[in-house]
């Protein structure tokens, strides 16, 4: 089912995550016992060490980890760290495989992090449904209990499992109240609260490389990947490919090259980089570095560590209408733009996908993609706004023809999109 | 003042605060009903809803201070504020007060919103739904003048505007909300038209959406 | 003073379109009832309007902010 490269095994002279020990023995005798800063100059260098690593969010947001964590710390003690572990995005796999193999990397980053910030609790979010990585979580924890590796207390909690489920504010929102829906946040420069106190939400991946840049500095880290955007990253390959899985990848490797890993069946159509709140790529950019400057540099966006395949057999309009489906029907329901906007916009995508679209169907999803853009309490409708937009640009023939009535035979074939429910068209 | 004149005002402001609640009423349940036309901002009714809630109070508390000062009957400071505390008509004066406490709440929430929780303040606000059949029922139960015509016919007509709006203001099951749907005119899309997707509420969230 | 922008709570904002009425000249609605503001400051010539659009909002969605980290 999930597959993984195994690098090297122990041995930390290379930063990498997987191929790291998964039980707790391991672990420590890989990294030894987890020694966290004591005293402000320690949890000021820690912090220095994070800054100088260049890392930034694995969970899609791509933000700067330090200066979440600045912010963070700023705000007094006694807060929340929250392991992000929701991995909403149905076409992801590597937070779980992260929890099922290393879960101890990951649980170590929260435990730096909280001694920066002088929490007093890690909070790990697991959706409800998910029982293996729930009780890899859960094993990993009580381990840790027992043999008093877990300075800070950590407990695991199951919100429902939604797209929107995973956004920062919902799961504070829910770790407070128990409703898993995003709050509006428009000044991202205040701190997250539960209660009165700050709580700092981190994607399970990120926390992974934080323990690896707290243990050993932030040289391995700034060795692989770019200057710009240094370290490694996980990305799931998925589609039309025959060996799917996930692979750790030095962040600005071709895009190509990671795809090639797990062998297109057939000659690619476009790549679906990021999941479904990225964006599509055609094959003229196919040779772009996996990494946030140059996808932004053609329009696209890194997103999450998600590569998704398209066979030159399959229908992009088609595919790019279920998946715009499935958002609108993920959406929290909060704000009317989103709430009435995505599924006006599903609804003209599965018109064009069936070749029944009319004269004033472009100009109106134009439209309605800039009305609906930036206008919900979370970057939800964003994400799928970009997705269109990209489809429309890179499959832009296909497009033309589907409006002219003629569209191409694929549209019917079962999807290569891992939708959780069918989406018939 | 003599005792006369305070009793006369008394009654006067009863009568006054009794219609401009009621208007304040008709008023509120037309914003909540979202009544706009083509020449007719929405926004004439929330302001109209707000300064004669003003007025309603001052005439409030002129019908209040009139009662309290005139001395042919005995009411007493206490009986402002707590039911049925006082000597005279005790139960009638009693639900006003009631009334009183009501509609106090009501608008000092009101004053207070910035500080509350949405949900907070949107509960106390309800009970302005209690707060006038209650100054109705004090009214006629005490009224010096509800045997009066004109006073009964005033009455009637409360009631029924009030009950009107009432009626238009639920006449959807599912509530106003569905109004902002989707696309008219020659953008509507064609074929069957799915129902709009309802938007959430939910008391926990934070920014309460439920309607008044 | 610093400048002053109109911000809408989209969560809270329940479409009454009030703003709208109120200050066309910043704010439109789309298609479907929802408030879209001008995210430029509101200059001196408007800002009782911007007040008044403010205070009339039966959900308070609509806020004048001095900053907007969007």
């Amino acid at each position: 089912m999930i597959s993984s490269e195994a690098t090297k095994t122990a041995g930390t002279d290379v930063h990498h995550l997987l191929g790291q020990p998964g039980d707790l023995a391991g672990h420590l005798h890989v990294h030894g016992p987890l020694i966290l800063p004591d005293g402000h100059h320690q949890r000021r260098a820690l912090a220095a060490n994070l800054e100088a690593s260049g890392l930034h969010g694995r969970g899609g947001g791509d933000f700067p980890t330090s200066v979440k964590l600045a912010v963070a710390s700023s705000a007094g003690r006694g807060g929340t760290v929250v392991v992000n572990a929701m991995e909403g995005e149905p076409a992801s796999d590597k937070d779980k495989l992260l929890l099922h193999r290393t879960p101890h990397l990951v649980l170590d980053g929260a435990q730096y992090l909280a001694a920066v910030c002088r929490s007093s609790r890690v909070v790990v979010c697991v959706p409800a449904g998910r029982e293996v990585t729930a009780e890899a979580v859960a094993h990993a924890m009580a381990e840790r209990r027992r043999s008093r590796c877990a300075p800070v207390n950590e407990t695991l909690v199951r919100p429902p499992d939604r797209f929107v489920g995973g956004e920062e504010t919902a799961l504070v929102n829910f770790v407070e109240s128990g409703s898993s829906l995003p709050v509006f946040r428009p000044d991202k420069g205040v701190p997250l609260r539960i209660g009165r106190q700050a709580s700092l939400v981190h994607n399970a991946e990120t926390l992974a490389h934080v323990a690896l840049i707290a243990r050993w500095g932030p040289g391995p880290f700034r060795a692989r990947g770019l200057a710009e955007e240094p370290g490694t990253c996980l990305v799931t390959i998925g589609g039309a490919v025959t060996h799917p899985g996930v692979v750790e990848v030095d962040r600005g490797t071709p895009l190509w090259d990671i795809a090639h890993r797990a062998t297109p069946t057939e000659p690619p159509q476009a790549f679906l980089v990021g999941g479904f709140a990225g964006s599509w790529v055609g094959p003229d950019s196919f040779a772009t570095p996996y990494a946030s400057g140059p996808l932004r540099a053609i329009g696209a966006r890194a997103g999450v560590g998600v590569i998704v395949v398209l066979g030159a057999s399959s229908c992009g309009v088609a595919e790019t209408a279920r998946i715009a489906r499935y958002l609108a029907a993920q959406s929290a329901g909060q704000c009317g733009p989103c709430v009435y906007g995505l599924p006006a916009i599903a609804e003209d995508l599965e018109r064009l996908a069936r070749g029944r679209g009319d004269y004033n169907l472009l100009p109106r999803l134009r439209r309605r993609l800039a009305q609906v853009d930036g206008r919900g309490a979370c970057r939800h409708p964003d994400g799928a706004v970009a997705l269109v937009r990209s489809a429309l640009t890179v499959f832009a023939d296909d497009v033309a023809s589907h409006c002219a009535g003629a569209p191409c035979s694929h549209h019917r074939r079962p999807t290569s999109m891992r939708l959780p429910a069918p989406i018939a068209l | 003042m003599n005792s006369t004149a305070f009793w006369y005002s008394t009654r006067a402001t009863g009568i006054m605060t009794l219609v401009l609640l009621t208007l304040t009423m008709i008023l509120g349940l037309v914003t909540a009903g979202r009544a706009k036309g083509r020449n007719w901002p929405g926004f004439v009714q929330q302001e109209l809803h707000r300064r004669l809630s003003i007025l309603a109070v001052v005439f409030l508390a002129l019908h209040v201070l009139t009662s309290i000062l005139d001395t042919y009957v005995h009411i007493g400071w206490l009986a402002v504020v707590v039911p049925f505390a006082s000597p005279y008509a005790r139960f009638w004066v009693g639900v006003g007060t009631i009334a009183f406490d009501l509609m106090a709440a009501v608008f000092i929430s009101s004053l207070l919103r910035p500080y509350l929780a949405p949900g907070t303040w949107r509960g106390i606000h309800w009970l302005a739904y209690a707060c006038w059949p209650i100054a109705l029922v004090h009214t006629f139960g005490l009224g010096t003048d509800a045997g009066q015509v004109w006073v009964v016919a005033l009455g009637a007509a409360c009631v029924l505007s009030v009950g009107v709006a009432l009626l238009w203001r639920f006449r959807s099951v599912t509530g106003p909300g569905a109004g902002a749907g989707a696309a008219t005119g020659f953008d509507a899309p064609s074929g069957p038209r799915v129902p709009p997707p309802r938007l959430v509420s939910s008391s926990r969230v934070r920014n309460d959406r439920r309607d008044l | 003073m610093a400048p002053l922008r109109l911000t809408v709570d989209p969560v809270a904002c329940d479409a009454y379109g009030y703003c709208a009425e109120i200050l066309p000249e910043l704010i439109t609605l789309d298609e479907w009832g929802y408030p879209i503001v001008e995210p430029k400051p509101v200059e001196a010539a408007l800002l009782g309007l911007a007040r008044r659009a403010v205070r009339d909002c039966p959900k308070r969605a609509i806020t004048l902010r001095t900053r907007d980290g969007r």
